[in-house]
């Protein structure tokens, strides 16, 4: 059995090596777009077709955010980034399970040895796209926090000479935003590619009947990280939007 | 014993270990979770957010566990 943990490079332009997985993530994006165009078209009062469903999601994602930020016009700030995200992530989990990723492949190269080179692999079963959408996302979270408290009240968050107690939770702050990188990155990527491999072990165990539990966990596991990967996302950028210096902030997330 | 066994060995060892600590976390998180419910029955939305939040932390500690053996074993 070949699990590669890397993904597999299927083809280059000029000197960029083009993965199977940066390839599904463009059949997800291309998937997401199309469906947005469908479903804004032509937009009537009382919906029916695709503009039901895109109603559907928006505000089911519309609700979970306000949950968080409890204020609408912070949720309307941030939905777009956020929702994204999910959509993004829940997308490429779920086309991953699709027939045909991972089993059509067409390359059986010799470097030595037969190997075949699927295709088509999920999208997040590359380290490169979560390790992408983590940065993304912390680097966006300061962005925000810097736009919302103003750059020196959000850098005094790590940089803060008031005590010698303050100076070191300043730098473990710094060290903590770093780590959710690699948390970010690992648990999405972590949980998907196990998935993967979880699915092709038990396939070669019990074929046919054996996967059809494991295709159920796949797919609730595919949202689950989609909506936890937008949570945390959620809550960063809620910590990272709040005036800590005025002590208001009650409930701490 | 020779390198392959060792890194089957390993590889088994660090997901078998790493498991167990996130196992507990989110058995107590869930039992938490559940038992304020049973409390307060009418707060289950509300508090069943911050469980999956908490536990989505802990089962990523087992996730770490288990790239660690992946790269053990496949690199």
């Amino acid at each position: 059995m070949e699990i590669s943990l890397a993904a597999e490079k299927i083809a280059h332009i000029g000197s960029l090596p083009i993965t199977n997985s940066m390839f599904t993530s463009w059949i997800a994006t291309i998937l997401l777009v199309v469906f947005a165009i469908c479903a804004t078209r032509k937009m009537t009062l009382i919906p029916k077709g695709a503009q039901k469903v895109m109603e559907f999601i928006v505000e089911s994602l519309l609700g979970l955010v306000n949950s968080v930020f409890n204020d609408m016009k912070q949720t309307k700030r941030y939905f777009p980034f956020l929702a994204t995200i999910f959509l993004f992530i829940i997308t490429n989990n779920w086309l991953g399970l699709f027939p045909g990723v991972g089993s059509i492949g067409f390359h059986e190269i010799d470097n030595g040895k037969e190997l075949f080179v699927p295709l088509l692999r999920g999208g997040n079963a590359d380290l490169n796209t979560t390790l992408g959408l983590a940065i993304l996302t912390m680097l966006l979270v300061q962005i925000f926090g810097m736009i919302a408290i103003g750059f020196f009240k959000y850098v005094g968050r790590f940089v803060n000479f008031k005590s010698p107690i303050d100076f070191f939770v300043g730098i473990l702050e710094i060290i903590g935003e770093f780590s959710r990188v690699i948390s970010f990155s690992f648990r999405l990527f972590g949980n998907i590619f196990a998935g993967e491999v979880l699915l092709a072990v038990i396939t070669w165990l019990l074929p046919y009947v054996g996967p059809v539990p494991f295709y159920f966990l796949e797919i609730f596991v595919g949202f689950i990280q989609a909506l936890v990967f937008t949570m945390l996302a959620m809550v960063f950028i809620k910590m990272a939007i709040t005036d800590h210096s005025e002590h208001e902030e009650a409930a701490a997330h | 014993m020779d390198a392959e066994t060792m890194k089957t060995l390993a590889a088994a060892i660090a997901i078998g270990l790493g498991a167990i600590g996130p196992a507990i976390g989110i058995g107590m998180i869930g039992a938490k979770a559940v038992e304020a419910i049973g409390r307060n029955p009418e707060a289950a939305g509300k508090i069943q957010g911050p469980m999956i939040l908490t536990a989505a932390f802990a089962e990523a500690v087992a996730i770490y566990a288990l790239v660690i053996a992946l790269i053990v074993k496949f690199v």
